[in-house]
């Protein structure tokens, strides 16, 4: 019997070797593990045996057993790794088809530009303020130290508003800079505490309109950010410190700033900033013209009368204005060479942002 | 404002580079915008070049280096006619080293093409061999170097310069014929070689457009001395002065009418001149200077001009002195326009001038436009030439200005000389209204102190009788009714610290000061006080006065040097701006939901809006006053007009489309903006949010998507995800025990309810309400207005909402909602309705007869057909049962179906499908 059990196993074994599929996996399960394979005829002739028999036999049959049992799981877990295997290998992707097109959603240029300024004001304590488009000449002018028929009004070619009423030297204009916003702001701050009115940090973004040609580098509606800070011990140095912190963080780390005397009626002394091309590192390019230098903003010391006109006192108060076009800061930083793309929402250019 | 360097060198020396003096004028707010070579050498060892500025220069340059060794001056003795070529001319010259025989066809030069040795040589820039040049011929700047060559049978290497071979001017036209005392063999870049600075204009640097404003600048800017004696040289060099005859008062007086328009008016005389071209030394700095050389006469006054900066008006003196029948005393009256007084101006246009328009006139009438330009009838005139007038503009053939040529067969002799100071506003007015943009009015619209009248008619006539011989009657008539205020201005070193935040010692700002010529006086220990020179009327009064002066301080001190600092001042309080910010979240959450945002031009015409016919007032449009196109007269009334015209635009480009825009429109108010509190007319501009979807819903790839064209719903399902992301109406708080009540059943939510706006179609569209609150409306565009685009076929999706009143209904703040700690119950319900029931009533139901057990109401499938029959619908939802604080058991739940399904058979007979 033990003879019989020996041939059983090897029997087992060998056509073990020959399975290569799950499918006669099982085959092979029911012929010599099944209830009626030969070694389960052994065991149900265990009780025919004689008696002293038996143990020897028995516990040979379950070796037996447990032997092939082990054996199966050996052999239907390297079937396993293979068919895994093998359909794996069947399984591989063409990797250079395109991606399922993921219908994205994106902010105008402009707005990207102007976030990305508010960011870095607002850090430095500075709030966005936004006043009306529509202004009347004195706000737009009169207040800003722009008297009427003042050659400094030709650095502004403005858009005049049709009116029934008779309006005399104070027309409806589109505002041509966001700089009636300041003496809006002022009069708002300084109405609530006439005698001490408290300091003043705000941004002033905004569409701006000049009747002007339109060009590439020109349009008749543009944005601006005007700067405007106010307080009792405000320098150009400070002046020129803010604004060099806002180059840095908006054009690298590294980059240079330079001040050049200029003038603007709102503001004295007044200047024109220039930042060192941060394409060409300051070595001259196309951008910059070969100049190495980008001109971004003009800007300057809030001018006596319009400290007063906003209700501060220019005897106590000081401050400093700076007014930067985020469509041009755009184009620069995106070489976008004509302004005009801005505004006819062309989506072959928005899509690039 | 163009700068020959040598001219500056008159009144001040030039001790930095060129290109380093410009960097210094930029800097302190005398834009130097380019710099032309003509003859000096040029930067970084280039012969010639036009760069669009380089890293060093920071400026634009451009012209040509003369090299010393080889364009010379020359004399040239003996012309001869070539034997074999009329057109050519061979001259014999001397270069201080060798005579040579140079080819020629100067058109300048053939009057003396037979005439052999000449009796007085004439002196001519000379070109040696090897000398590099630009070729005449060639249209631009090409540069050439002068070679051996035959020319007809001639032995040619050099050349006599033409002004276009030197990089002087375009001219070709002739060669260059230098002054008698040109020296013979002197290199031609050390007696004329030049460098042109052209300096922008601001209009507070009004006092720099000269010559001497200029070198002012330089001369504070470097620390070098002015000279103050006009152009360095002696006055009345030999001329003659007037000794008997009339005195000028008998000849001349002056009635000023206005001083408020005209303070000072100044007239000098010189006779018996002789008109005549100007050396060429002087045409030479005129052209570089941007004037075209006339006469020496005009070329006095414009040559005065650019150097003083005082404009000046030459009288032919014979021609007023006619006007008044030869009467012996000539009197100027100014004085305002009569309305509709006619003048005939040097341009030969007859113009018809306002009451505001400021003459020089004679008691005969009106002789020049003051300050602007000159009248035909009294222009110095020079019978020789073509008519030309001072700004040398050629009159039309055939048509003489005021029929002067046909009146006056002689030419000027008896000079008038005006010298005047006009109120600027008023002449930048009277500029504008004629459009006569002039360099005289240049100067005067931005301001010329009075006391520049004196002193540039004085330079006029010196320079006059240099260039024209003649006589001066002595002295000048002189009215000066009202000479300006002396604005004088305390400053101290506390100011400048106040402002500048740099310490200056008194001192350093007194010299700084009396740089610029103000005139200074210690009046405290630490206090100055400065007078402002009698050159400047930028200068202010008072706390204007002191700006005035910090910046005069802070630009020649230098803006480089003053330090980079922080705000160190205090903190403002920090406000919140939640229109500001709910804004900018709308734009992210449209932006998320894959929309892309554009901005249009705010002006339009009422042609374009009403194509989407909206019912828009014509009375309500803020027109345009001068407005820049035909098709941008107002400002827009509505946003989704321009929304859609970007959809136009693009639509040859994309099919899909899914655009938003938010900003303003313009509507007008009568009576006053409240929002302003001014009540000053303003218009009202009232935000909004123009959203428009167009084109398949998924993008196509190479497998397969929904390329089905989006409908109502896509654009419902934006505005729902919008408005539950902005928390719209959810303010609800949970009760004790933990059950709130469902967000939809408060009076705050969004309803969504059909409209009948014109610009949808009638059947796709609806208006979305909040509290009864109108938000918007949105729908499919109607069939008709689509028709007025040019648009494909697809469906075209649109809302135009109000932003104002969307903002206001964000909450401040929204609860989150505890996750449930116990199974819900899901069960699904299928209702069989009419056709017209809208489905948001079963919803309704469901909800208030469920309660708050139940959570979710969640329609999953609509159904028509045979199987049902016609006029109803299959409406099937997967309802969710939750409680908060324990299991639901099957009762529980079975109760509220009951009652739920109870209710929508009795309120609208609906019925339970199984």
């Amino acid at each position: 019997m033990l003879e019989r059990l020996a041939q059983i196993e090897q029997k087992a074994l060998a056509a073990l070797q020959f399975v290569q599929e799950e499918a006669t996996l099982e085959a092979w399960r029911v012929a010599h593990l099944g209830r009626s394979s030969p070694l389960m005829t052994v065991f149900d002739g265990l009780g025919a045996l004689p008696k002293e028999e038996r143990p020897a036999i028995g516990k040979r049959a379950n070796e037996v057993k447990k032997l092939l049992e082990t054996a199966l799981g050996e052999r239907s877990e390297t079937l396993r790794q293979a068919a895994l295997k093998r359909s794996l290998e069947q399984e591989q992707l063409d990797v250079t088809l395109p991606g399922r097109p993921f219908p994205l959603g994106r902010l105008h240029p402009t707005t990207q530009t102007l976030r990305e300024m508010f960011r870095v004001f607002g850090e430095m304590g500075f709030q966005v303020y936004r006043s009306r488009e529509v202004e009347t000449d004195e706000y737009n002018f009169q207040l800003l130290n722009f008297p009427p028929d003042h050659p400094a009004r030709d650095m502004q070619d403005t858009f005049f508003i049709k009116s029934d009423d008779e309006r005399g030297d104070n027309p409806l204009i589109l505002r041509t800079h966001t700089s009636p916003g300041q003496i809006r702001a002022m009069r708002e701050y300084s109405a609530a505490n006439p005698d001490n009115p408290p300091p003043v940090r705000i941004i002033l973004p905004g569409m701006c309109f000049r009747y002007e040609e339109v060009n590439a580098r020109k349009d008749i509606q543009f944005n601006q950010l005007e700067v405007l800070a106010v307080g009792r011990g405000i320098t150009f140095g400070d002046l020129k410190g803010t604004i060099a912190d806002f180059a840095r963080r908006m054009f690298g780390q590294n980059v240079r700033t330079r001040f050049r005397a200029s003038y603007f009626p709102f503001t004295e002394p007044s200047a024109e900033v220039d930042v060192e091309c941060f394409l060409c590192g300051g070595q001259g390019c196309p951008v910059c013209k070969g100049s190495g230098w980008l001109e971004i903003m003009g800007c300057g010391m809030v001018h006596p009368v319009v400290l007063r006109n906003g209700g501060y006192d220019p005897e106590k108060y000081s401050g400093f204005a700076a007014g930067i076009g985020p469509e041009r800061v755009t184009m620069l930083r995106h070489h976008i060479e004509d302004i005009r793309y801005f505004w006819v929402n062309d989506l072959r250019f928005l899509e690039q942002f | 404002m163009k700068v020959p360097i040598s001219w500056l060198k008159d009144f001040v020396d030039i001790t930095i580079p060129i290109e380093e003096l410009a960097r210094r004028l930029t800097l302190a707010g005398l834009e130097v915008e380019a710099i032309q070579y003509v003859g000096l050498p040029l930067p970084a060892g280039k012969v010639e070049g036009h760069t669009s500025g380089d890293s060093v220069l920071e400026i634009n340059t451009s012209g040509i280096e003369w090299a010393a060794d080889k364009i010379v001056v020359a004399s040239v003795s003996e012309m001869t006619p070539h034997p074999n070529a009329d057109r050519l001319v061979l001259c014999k010259l001397y270069d201080g080293e060798q005579e040579h025989v140079v080819l020629t066809g100067a058109p300048n030069l053939f009057p003396y093409k037979g005439i052999g040795q000449m009796e007085k040589p004439l002196k001519v820039a000379y070109a040696r061999e090897g000398a590099q040049i630009y070729d005449g011929h060639q249209p631009g700047h090409i540069l050439t170097t002068l070679e051996r060559a035959k020319i007809r049978g001639f032995d040619s290497y050099s050349m006599i310069c033409s002004e276009k071979e030197l990089g002087i001017s375009e001219d070709h036209e002739g060669v260059i014929l230098l002054d008698e005392d040109a020296p013979v063999g002197a290199p031609l870049v050390e007696y004329m070689g030049d460098a042109v600075l052209d300096i922008s204009i601001l209009p507070n640097t009004a006092r720099a457009a000269s010559i001497l404003g200029v070198a002012r600048e330089v001369a504070a800017l470097t620390g070098q001395p002015l000279k103050k004696d006009e152009g360095g040289r002696a006055k009345d060099e030999g001329g003659r002065m007037k000794d008997e005859g009339s005195s000028i008062d008998e000849l001349l007086s002056i009635e000023i009418q206005n001083p408020q328009l005209n303070p000072r008016f100044v007239l000098g005389l010189i006779q018996d001149v002789q008109i005549c071209p100007s050396p060429y030394k002087t045409q030479l700095r005129l052209k570089l200077a941007g004037m075209r050389p006339i006469n020496n006469i005009v070329d006095a006054t414009n040559y005065a001009m650019l150097e003083l900066g005082e404009p000046l008006h030459a009288f032919d003196y014979d021609v007023l002195v006619g006007r008044i029948a030869n009467s012996p005393h000539v009197k100027i009256i100014t004085r305002t326009a009569k309305p509709g007084e006619k003048l005939t101006t040097l341009d030969g246009v007859e113009r018809t001038l306002d009451e505001k328009t400021v003459l020089v006139c004679d008691t005969a009438g009106a002789l020049s436009i003051a300050g602007v330009m000159g009248g035909a009838e009294s222009e110095v005139y020079d019978a020789s030439k073509e008519v030309l007038d001072a700004q040398g503009i050629e009159a039309k053939e055939g048509e003489m200005p005021g029929g002067k040529s046909s009146m006056r067969s002689q030419s000027t002799v008896n000079v008038l000389l005006e010298g005047a100071a006009w109120n600027f506003t008023n002449i930048r007015r009277t500029v504008r209204a004629q459009n006569l943009p002039s360099e005289a009015s240049f100067r005067f619209s931005r301001g010329v102190h009075p006391a520049m009248a004196e002193r540039g008619a004085k330079r006029g006539l010196e320079l006059m009788q240099q260039w024209a011989g003649g006589v001066i009657v002595p002295g000048l008539v002189d009215n000066y009714p009202l000479p300006p205020i002396t604005p004088t201005v305390a400053i101290t070193p506390e100011d400048v610290k106040r402002w500048l935040g740099i310490e200056l010692g008194i001192g350093e700002i007194k010299k700084i000061l009396e740089a610029l010529e103000f005139n200074c006086s210690l009046v405290a220990d630490n206090c100055l006080l400065a007078a402002a020179p009698d050159h400047r009327l930028d200068i202010g009064e008072g706390i204007t006065g002191k700006a005035d002066l910090l910046e005069e301080i802070a630009r020649i001190y230098g803006y480089e040097r003053i330090p980079e600092t922080r705000l160190s001042d205090e903190l403002p309080p920090q406000r919140s701006n939640p229109a500001l910010e709910r804004e900018e979240r709308i734009r992210d959450l449209l932006t998320k939901m894959g929309l892309h945002e554009v901005v249009s031009y705010r002006m339009t015409s009422i042609e374009r809006e009403a194509r989407l016919g909206m019912d828009l007032n014509p009375a309500a449009y803020v027109r345009l006053a001068n407005p820049i196109a035909s098709d941008r007269y107002v400002m827009r009334q509505s946003l989704l007009s321009s929304v859609m015209e970007v959809v136009e635009r693009n639509a040859r480009m994309r099919e899909r489309m899914t655009l938003f825009e938010i900003g303003p429109l313009f509507i007008a108010s009568e009576g006053g903006d409240p929002s302003t509190g001014s009540g000053q007319g303003l218009p009202n501009e009232p935000q909004r949010l123009a959203i428009v979807l167009t084109g398949p819903r998924g993008i196509p790839g190479w497998q397969p998507v929904d390329v089905t064209m989006m409908d109502f719903y896509d654009l419902k399902g934006v505005l729902v995800a919008l408005l539950e992301e902005l928390h719209v109406g959810q303010v609800s708080k949970p009760d004790e025990v933990g059950y709130r009540n469902p967000t939809y059943e408060l009076p705050g939510n969004p309803t969504y309810e059909p409209a009948a706006h014109p610009i949808f179609h009638p059947g796709k569209q609806a208006k979305i309400q909040v509290g009864g609150r109108p938000i918007g409306v949105f729908g499919e565009l109607h069939p008709l207005v689509r028709q007025n685009y040019d648009l494909p076929a697809s469906p075209l999706l649109a809302a135009e909402l109000d932003l104002d009143a969307l903002l206001a209904l964000i909450p401040e703040r929204y609860e989150s909602q505890p996750v449930p700690a116990y199974p819900p119950v899901l069960e699904d319900l299928a209702l069989l309705v009419d056709e017209s029931l809208p489905a948001e009533r079963v919803a309704q139901v469901i909800r208030q007869a469920g309660g708050r057990i139940v959570t979710g109401v969640r329609l999953f499938d609509v159904y028509r057909g045979e199987k049902i029959g016609v006029g109803k619908k299959s409406l099937a939802y997967s309802l969710t049962y939750q409680a908060p604080d324990k299991t639901l058991a099957d009762k529980d739940v079975a109760g509220i179906r009951t009652r739920i399904i109870r209710r929508l058979e009795q309120e609208l007979s609906a019925v339970l499908r199984s």
